[in-house]
């Protein structure tokens, strides 16, 4: 058979799948971004209101132009690097922070698959069977951008800020990776879709899944809240401790890229726990006809709106721990917890067949 | 001083349910910032809302008028002295009988307040036997100049007869 141009169809499938995976990119990576400052101001208001007062609100009609001129600020400040600090490792480390951060919404399922206009659609960029880990590991390389952070400045603020991060990120990851296990034993499957799949198919979120499924995703979302290094658990760039923490030598666009690289980072860990504990689009069912479905996206975008919204209550709520009470809860609390939770929920699972969950009714 | 005997809760019974009081006490929080987020904000937006000044706010000085035009100070000099910061400076003079600036035998010849010295204690009001000085609502009291900061006789008395007073922040 043959195409265009002389290419077989076979050959231009591929061609149009590459170009319709860069369009969903630039689109998903321009997202984020632009979700990213306008988070900036929403959490600048809401800590404003909580605080009884009103945020930025001089910016154009209710502040809404505040983050671009943010933008155009940070853009022309000028860059320091400091004299003693590594240069090339100062300049790279915020990269290193921000594109894992980035590319981890590619395997993110933003809605079911479905039709438009008879043409199969897809809501994610890429459908992988390890989707989860290639998560967790993406964000595991974000770490190093703190840590080389904090040692290419050449700072002791910065440098104990980075080790801050690194402690904190590497023990959170256990209680974290075990409370996702939950879910990825409740699913029997790595790949993100499927594991929204077949909770909107069972009709019950696997935080519903009382009591584990609940204990595991409150426990995802404690060490969600640590992994991000956000307040409570801000030890990484504790302001009044350690002048900045790991970006204390950053300034201009440098210094906006590990802003943008923890805001992503929140918005990341949202999306992962509303995949995994919270049923991604439920309750649009995954084979709904056309409209319906086309909801799912919108339904997935309200559940991360309510964890960013936490995410910025906690911080308007919570002093900041210090730092071995940190180390306690960790390991001395959530890690033991959920090593429990998922070894009872393995055992049911294992007793039980496959999406029937008896405590559920 | 009263003092106040603080009880410290009693020890949980055990940790269960100590746990459980943590848990508690940090939905409270939660709880509170939440509350706080509905009321409305505190901050007057100050340029376009005015705050609302008190009576005995001791903002900038005036040199106030009997109702028939002449003025109340004397040239007495007790605000000058009662004056901490050295702020004030009168001079006082003859009453010329044939076209009176005061009601005394005296008059204030020269009355200069340094803005920048003055610390709006009040004292020179309490010092003022005629109740000639009086220190009014005005707070925009910045300016960019040393110079400007030395208020004269004319900028500080009172506008002429049989006016309102212009103590009001309202513009108009």
């Amino acid at each position: 058979m043959d195409g265009l141009f002389g290419l077989d169809v076979a050959t231009w499938d591929i061609i149009l799948a590459v170009i319709t995976a860069l369009i969903k990119a630039f689109v998903i990576v321009n997202g984020l971004l632009l979700a990213f400052a306008y988070m900036t101001l929403t959490e600048r208001k809401v800590l404003g209101r909580m605080q009884a007062r009103f945020g930025p609100n001089r910016v154009g009609p209710f502040g809404l132009l505040q983050p671009i001129a943010d933008g155009i600020k940070l853009a022309f400040k000028e860059d320091v690097t400091p004299r003693q600090a590594n240069f090339w490792v100062h300049m790279l480390a915020p990269m290193m922070a921000l594109i894992p951060a980035l590319i981890i919404f590619a395997v993110i399922p933003l809605g079911p698959e479905m039709r438009i206009l008879g043409q199969p659609w897809t809501w994610y960029v890429a459908k992988i069977n390890v989707g989860y880990l290639y998560a967790t590991a993406i964000a595991s390389v974000g770490v190093y951008g703190l840590v080389l952070a904090g040692w290419a400045s050449n700072s002791k603020y910065a440098l104990l800020g980075g080790l801050r991060a690194s402690a904190q990120v590497i023990s959170y990851e256990l209680a974290q990776g075990l409370a996702a296990m939950t879910a990825l034993v409740l699913a029997g499957s790595l790949n993100l879709y499927e594991i929204v799949n077949q909770q909107v198919s069972s009709g019950l979120p696997y935080a519903l899944y009382l009591p584990f499924g609940l204990i595991a995703f409150v426990i995802y979302v404690i060490a969600g809240v640590a992994e991000t290094n956000r307040s409570p658990f801000d030890m990484a760039e504790a302001e009044g401790e350690l002048g900045a923490g790991f970006h204390t030598e950053y300034s201009g666009f440098k210094w906006s890229m590990f802003f943008m690289a923890e805001y992503v980072n929140m918005i990341n860990i949202s999306a992962l726990a509303t995949v995994l504990f919270l049923g991604g689009w439920w309750p649009i069912p995954t084979d709904a006809p056309g409209l319906i479905q086309g909801l799912g996206p919108i339904v997935f975008l309200i559940k991360i709106g309510a964890f960013m919204f936490m995410f910025i209550w906690l911080r308007a709520t919570f002093p900041r721990l210090r730092f071995d009470r940190l180390m306690a809860l960790g390991w001395k609390v959530l890690l033991p917890i959920a090593l429990v939770n998922l070894l009872l929920t393995s055992a049911v699972v294992a007793l039980w067949p496959l999406g029937v969950w008896p405590f559920a009714q | 001083m009263a003092f106040v005997e603080v009880k410290s809760p009693p020890p949980p019974a055990n940790a269960l349910s100590g746990a459980m009081a943590d848990v508690t006490a940090l939905a409270r929080g939660l709880g509170v910032t939440l509350g706080y987020m509905f009321q409305k904000p505190v901050t007057i937006q100050y340029p376009e809302e005015r705050p609302r000044i008190s009576a005995r706010h001791r903002g900038r000085h005036e040199l106030e008028r009997h109702d028939n035009g002449l003025e109340k100070c004397v040239g007495c000099e007790l605000c000058a002295l009662a004056c901490p910061s050295k702020a004030i400076f009168v001079e006082g003079a003859e009453n010329p009988p044939d076209a009176p600036v005061s009601i005394g035998e005296r008059y204030a010849k020269t009355y200069i307040v340094n803005m920048i010295r003055c610390i709006f204690c009040g004292f020179c009001v309490e010092a003022c036997p005629t109740e000639a000085l009086q220190l009014k609502k005005v707070f925009e009291l910045a300016d960019y100049t040393r110079e400007s900061m030395i208020y004269s006789k004319e900028t500080l008395l009172a506008p002429a007869p049989k006016r309102e007073a212009t103590d009001s922040w309202m513009p108009g």
